[in-house]
């Protein structure tokens, strides 16, 4: 009967003799009481909201997402009683046997490609470099996070203005120009949308490894530097190693903002084209269950996509090898 | 001593070139919202000043009104910055200061949240808040996902961690109740914490597009950014200057925040930031 289920950071009070042994609940030892909710009570009403919070903005959307993914659900008039039967895995089958769930899938996996790699090199050289100058520091930090603190939809108007046909960017490429241009062409409009996001996303991405650089013991550099390592060998052997947990959580912020991409496509190529080549998985939720009136195969999208960034994370822990700091 | 000043000027040619990176495309959205006649080519980055006014201002308002858009996404982020501070702060000292059954548990669904992105639970919630409890075209409906922030939640916690535990033990000696101690004595020690906190639940719901995009549908309830998008999407096209029009819609969403970061930018600080996100 004696549920030990504290958790990691569970009260096993180390100085409490009474603690362990049969003979169950003996208080008083202490100077305050144990009851069943431990030795402070409030803290659970205290963390009653956020705990609520949790309930019924995360717990219970995902439960219901799942239950109506196999259901026949659609949307009624509130309050009205409707029937909403079982339908076993047919909702699945609609989504697996559609070509465009596919694609935005397929064009996730696009965009993690040039985004992963794009964000992690780049802001770890410019928070190496950030790291190391003194004059006008605030400056460059200031202007790098600029945009990440900017609404997407603001910074949406000025790329679209940029990559227009006959915009800034093609007037400068002149006969290079793409043609069709950026943000219709199938085979580059998912690759803008990619770099905006990681042009957008980079600042923040900045500070985590800025807050990583400082935890890197400078003796790791005198060290290799006395071995005659120059600034290339050190930033290998101890820069990159010495970042890796600020690595991996940059890997897996990524993807999950790979996985929640919406208003970028939607706005920049007019939700999602040409021809579904810039489409998302949360781009097609919005279309199918907002749209088009399917919720039940919208929640069975949102499903995949919950799975599949799960997997996504367990496997790039593997492969980035980060235990937490 | 040379290789030494070689690799500095490299340095700062790396920063300065990607600050401008970073930099530009602020500096035309600016331009290109005061240009009467759009030029997309190189000269219109350094415009002739004769071809500079507010008219792009005045033909958005036209179109969606500014202020009404402001004011609806000042109040959507103030209720998400009220709820966000003042149960996170409660939150937050419980998981860090309290022993009580289950903190264990709710840390953990504090770092998982995180990871959920938040648009898989579109669906659900639209059913819920809009369809089932009719609060479409409502703060309150916007304000509900983002009333607590468990990023906030974490930031909290890792601050009142820090705290020394003798100064708690001290005053419940001296008889002082919980909520006693978390105003009295944690609060006042927190405040670069609260500060952090408030610029980052800041960003959610002030450039939020998706959320309340779903959930009003009368322009007046509209945040600037729906209003903006939905200008963008729809209505731009049939502008005199479609692209001044959006650049200058664009510049009004945009000043608030960054604004906010630059004055605020010293307490936007990476360590902060890091041990949020990494718990």
């Amino acid at each position: 009967m004696t549920t030990t289920v504290a958790g990691p950071a569970g009260r096993t009070g180390k100085n409490d003799p009474a603690r362990p042994g049969p003979p169950a609940r003996e208080q008083g030892r202490g100077r305050r009481r144990r009851g069943i909710l431990g030795e402070n009570p409030i803290g659970v009403l205290l963390s009653a909201p956020y705990i609520a919070f949790i309930a019924l903005v995360f717990a219970y959307p995902i439960v219901f997402a799942v239950w109506m993914s196999f259901h026949d659900y659609f949307f009624a008039a509130p309050g009205a009683q409707v029937d909403r039967p079982f339908v076993g895995f047919e909702n699945y089958v609609a989504v697996l046997s559609d070509p465009k769930v596919w694609q935005s899938f397929y064009n996730v996996g696009v965009f993690l490609v040039i985004n992963v790699p794009l964000t992690v090199v780049i802001s770890i050289l410019l928070a190496t470099a950030l790291n190391r100058v003194v004059h006008a520091k605030t400056f460059f930090r200031v202007s790098y996070y600029v945009p990440y603190v900017t609404a997407s939809v603001a910074v949406v108007a000025v790329w679209m203005f940029l990559f227009a046909k006959n915009g800034l960017i093609n007037q400068i490429l002149g006969p290079l120009a793409p043609n069709p241009s950026w943000l219709v062409n199938s085979a580059l409009a998912m690759p803008t949308i990619a770099f905006f996001v990681t042009w957008k996303g980079m600042g923040f991405y900045i500070l985590l490894y800025l807050a990583a650089l400082q935890n890197i013991p400078k003796e790791l550099y005198e060290s290799v530097s006395m071995d005659g390592g120059g600034r290339v060998r050190q930033f290998f052997s101890v820069t990159v190693p010495g970042v890796r947990p600020a690595t991996l959580l940059v890997v897996l912020l990524s993807t999950i903002t790979g996985a929640n991409l919406f208003t970028e496509p939607y706005l920049l190529t007019g939700g999602g084209g040409p021809n579904g080549a810039s489409a998302t998985p949360v781009l097609l939720i919005y279309q199918k269950g907002i749209q088009q009136g399917n919720p039940d195969v919208a929640a069975a999208i949102g499903v995949m996509l919950i799975i599949m960034v799960l997997a996504l994370a367990a496997i790039q822990r593997k492969f980035v090898g980060g235990e937490e700091s | 001593m040379r290789r030494a000043l070689g690799s500095k000027v490299a340095l700062y040619v790396v920063l300065s070139i990607g600050a401008l990176a970073f930099l530009f495309p602020f500096y035309y959205m600016v331009i290109g919202s005061l240009q009467t006649d759009p030029d997309p080519t190189v000269a219109g980055a350094f415009p002739d000043p004769a071809n500079i006014s507010a008219d792009n201002y005045v033909a958005i308002n036209e179109r969606i009104n500014l202020l009404t858009g402001l004011a609806n996404s000042g109040i959507f982020t103030m209720g998400a910055i009220l709820g966000t501070v003042v149960f996170g702060l409660l939150a937050g000292y419980a998981l860090a200061v309290l022993h009580w059954r289950g903190r264990g548990t709710v840390f953990a669904l504090a770092l998982l949240v995180q990871v959920v992105p938040f648009q898989l639970l579109m669906i659900p919630l639209y059913v819920m808040i809009a369809r089932d409890y009719g609060l479409s075209d409502s703060y309150l409906g916007m304000i509900i996902p983002f009333f607590i922030n468990s990023t906030a939640v974490v930031i909290f916690r890792q601050y009142f961690l820090q705290l020394p535990k003798e100064m708690f033990d001290a005053a419940r000696i001296d008889g002082a109740g919980e909520l006693r101690l978390l105003w009295s004595v944690a609060l006042p020690l927190v405040r670069p914490a609260l500060l952090t906190v408030v610029l980052l639940t800041f960003i959610g719901p002030w450039n939020e597009f998706l959320w309340p995009f779903l959930i009003t549908k009368e322009a007046s309830m509209q945040p600037l950014a729906v209003s903006l998008a939905n200008f963008i999407s729809n209505i731009a096209a049939s502008t005199a200057n479609p692209f001044g029009a959006m650049l200058a819609g664009a510049v009004v969403l945009a000043i608030p925040a960054v604004v906010l970061f630059l004055v605020f930018q010293r307490w936007f600080t990476s360590n902060e930031l890091g041990s949020g996100v990494k718990g």
